[in-house]
């Protein structure tokens, strides 16, 4: 969390306040508030956990954020620029499809359902976009999408199509083929909602190690209460709507100070 | 329908072995017959194609075109879809050359048939990119294609693996509307029949010839567009997609 | 000359709606045959003996994938020759009845493949007569999931009754021809035709989706 880097010291005056943040988002589906002017700051190479009972608007903010849901009111702003909106004339306008594009650049998303392109290989899901929206040559994809699939673990499995690989498997491609475009930011959907309780685990050991080796700023909504207590920097707990409570884990897993976490908390240790 | 072809087969074999016993004069009418075949032959293939382009177009601008483009392919749909084609064969055939514009009669038949078919293919073709999973779509979201990249590479790749048997169904359609051309003086295999029947009154024989032609080359088609579905499922997606 | 020729179009325009009434009567009729034949068919070909069942789907399938014009003429010109009289306007019904027929085969099969087994066998137990089976369980409970998509038969039944102009029954499209070759004047009658199908097409389109919706409503309710 560098605040202290002046604009003489870093290359072509780079942002360096938060890495995201929320001002006053407000999201509903007819009378239904999913989310209620919602503030949320995260910081570079920061690691957020957002917990919550279904329904609480945590999944939204993942995909508000990658612009897979419109915003109703308020602004986020990601690495200092507005994400949904832009200046011109000192006046924030819906953004055109080329800063939409800019913006999302910035971010990656692994999905619950890991939405892999069923009609290519693991390496053809991790070349495409690089390809065709960054610009890659065939070489370069193709030693990127080598380099990510055996980081997490799937040197082996290359040519193997979605339907040929566990549900694990599949969702290791999904988060090596989000990083072969490079974000920023990294957003995980309850990534391991969908599978079998015996392979969580090395899902989960591929993000710990990204979270080591490389230099993300990572969001995610989870229901691995072991796993957000470990990895996690600070931990959201989303009620209808809101964020009820946050702080480090050591804080709202050991102390909760509201009664509603603490309901949610013994409900998930009653479950396990 | 699995077994369509066979059964279909054993029909053909039967009529056509029925028809050649009891017609003696059979080699006299076949020539004439066999040249109008071509021309239905000519026909279908012709107005396929443009079906296939007219309903690939149709479809994706009502789906993704800016709201004139989505109207003017909306028109064009209801348009070809509520009237009937021999109406529409018609109406270019005697209207548009008061338009100065004056086709040949095989060009107005192609044309015809393969703007009334495309229209019912582009609800084909919408109706298989729609059922793409919207998770597909919001991975190329998330990895920052642009919608025709996500479309062109992503999108219907997967869409054109079951759209292949309903246009099969649609081009046995369009195989057998082609049968209207004979009516705006086109010397197809229907034209023919009707020549011949006026001259030599062998109805049953010279009918019975010409619709098992036809029911060939539908069985023809159905094989064809089943063989086109093996192998496009084994060069586009290995197993079922999740 | 002018494009287009408003007093002409009124001239034509009661020819026309006279017209209307022969294809509307050509697809009302030709629909009975072919909603009745397509059930004769169906439980034939699922329920008949062997020697019934696999010719008839053989028929089936032949008559589907050939021209309805060629079977239009089949039925015209084959009767005369075995010394039988027909009117073109019935030959015409009993073509587009027969083609139609095969294709409601389908739906019907369709329907009363998703008659639960348990239908069956509370039948058999009570001991009931194949026909009642038929006639007060089975059909009363197949028939109205189906009724959208024998509709939209209708409607393509309706689109094809122009076919019949190929045997010179004065339906819509022969009255146009003749008027245009009276006239002349091909431009009005034929776009006016079109005008006529396309109105009708939609207001039945629409009535279709209207039953659909409403056959959903029930259903979910009982």
């Amino acid at each position: 969390m560098s605040i202290d880097a002046s604009p003489a010291n870093s290359p072509s005056n780079e942002f360096s306040g938060p890495m995201v943040r929320f001002d006053k988002v407000r999201k509903s589906y007819g009378s239904l508030v999913v989310l209620d002017n919602l503030d949320l700051e995260i910081a570079r190479g920061e690691k957020v956990a957002i917990i919550g009972p279904s329904g609480s608007g945590k999944t939204t903010v993942l995909r508000m954020l990658m612009t897979l849901e419109r915003i109703d009111r308020g602004v986020i702003f990601v690495d200092g620029e507005p994400l949904t909106s832009m200046n011109r004339n000192d006046e924030l306008v819906p953004a055109d499809a080329k800063h939409l594009r800019r913006m999302r650049g910035k971010i990656g998303m692994v999905f619950q359902h890991f939405n892999l392109f069923p009609h290519m290989s693991a390496l053809k899901n991790c070349m495409e976009a690089p390809r065709t929206v960054l610009g890659l040559s065939k070489i370069e994809a193709e030693a990127r999408g080598r380099e990510l699939l055996s980081m997490v673990g799937l040197g082996d499995k290359l040519d193997h199509y979605p339907s040929q690989l566990s549900g694990g498997q599949q969702q290791r491609v999904a988060i090596a083929r989000a990083l072969a475009m490079r974000p920023k930011v990294m957003l995980f959907d309850e990534v391991t909602s969908a599978l079998d309780p015996e392979l969580v685990g090395e899902v989960l050991s591929v993000i710990r190690k990204l979270g080591a080796d490389l230099d993300l700023t990572m969001l995610m909504v989870t229901h691995q209460m072991g796993f957000a207590k470990e990895f996690a920097d600070r931990v959201c707990f989303f009620y209808g709507g809101r964020i009820c409570e946050q702080g480090p884990p050591e804080k709202i897993f050991v102390a909760p100070e509201n009664e509603r976490t603490r309901q949610f908390l013994r409900a998930c240790l009653e479950a396990t | 329908m699995a077994h369509r072809p066979l059964v279909v087969c054993a029909i053909l074999a039967f009529t056509a072995g029925l028809v050649i016993a009891s017609f003696a004069g059979f080699r006299e009418f076949l020539p004439g017959l066999l040249e109008g075949a071509l021309v239905t032959v000519e026909i279908t293939l012709g107005g396929s194609v443009l079906a296939v382009i007219c309903a690939f177009v149709a479809a994706l601008s009502k789906m993704f075109g800016p709201w004139p483009i989505r109207g003017l392919a909306v028109v064009y749909i209801e348009i070809f879809r509520g009237t009937s084609a021999l109406v529409q064969l018609f109406w270019l055939f005697f209207v548009l050359p008061r338009f100065g514009i004056t086709l040949e009669p095989l060009t107005v038949a192609i044309l015809a048939l393969g703007l009334n078919v495309g229209a019912y293919g582009a609800e084909v073709v919408r109706g298989a990119v729609s059922a793409v999973s919207r998770g597909q779509w919001e991975a190329t979201v998330a990895l920052n294609m642009s919608r025709a990249q996500a479309l062109r590479r992503i999108v219907l790749p997967q869409a054109l693996v079951p759209m292949i048997p309903p246009w099969g169904n649609l081009f046995i359609e369009l195989l057998k509307t082609t049968a209207l051309v004979s009516l705006i003086t086109i010397s197809d295999l229907a034209f023919k029949a009707q020549e011949m029947n006026a001259t030599t009154y062998r109805t049953v024989e010279i009918f019975s010839i010409v619709l098992v032609f036809y029911l060939a080359v539908a069985v023809l088609i159905t094989v064809a567009m089943r063989s086109l579905e093996r192998f496009a499922a084994r060069g586009l997606a290995r197993g079922p997609a999740q | 000359m002018k494009f287009w020729d408003w007093k002409f179009t009124f001239e034509i325009l009661p020819l026309l709606a006279k017209a209307a009434l022969v294809t509307l009567e050509a697809t009302l009729i030709g629909f009975v045959v072919a909603a009745i034949l397509g059930l004769a068919f169906a439980i034939g070909r699922m329920f008949g003996p062997k020697w019934l069942a696999v010719p008839l789907a053989g028929f089936i399938e032949f008559i589907r994938s050939t021209p309805l014009l060629i079977q239009i003429f089949f039925i015209y010109f084959v009767f005369p020759e075995f010394g039988v009289s027909i009117e073109a306007m019935t030959a015409g019904v009993l073509a587009l009845g027969l083609h139609y027929a095969t294709y409601c085969s389908e739906v019907y099969r369709a329907g009363l493949a998703n008659i639960p087994r348990g239908q069956w066998e509370a039948s058999i137990a009570l001991n009931m007569s194949p026909f009642h089976v038929f006639r007060d369980v089975i059909i009363p409970q197949a028939i109205p999931p189906i009724v959208p998509a024998l509709g939209n038969y209708l409607v393509a039944l309706f689109k094809d009754t122009p076919l019949l102009s190929a045997i010179a029954v004065l339906e819509l499209m022969q009255t146009a021809k003749i008027i245009g070759s009276e006239n002349f004047r091909y431009t009005e009658p034929i776009t006016l035709v079109g005008l006529i199908f396309l109105i009708f097409s939609l207001i039945a389109a629409a009535v279709v989706r209207l039953v659909e919706a409403w056959l959903r409503r029930r259903i979910i309710h009982s």
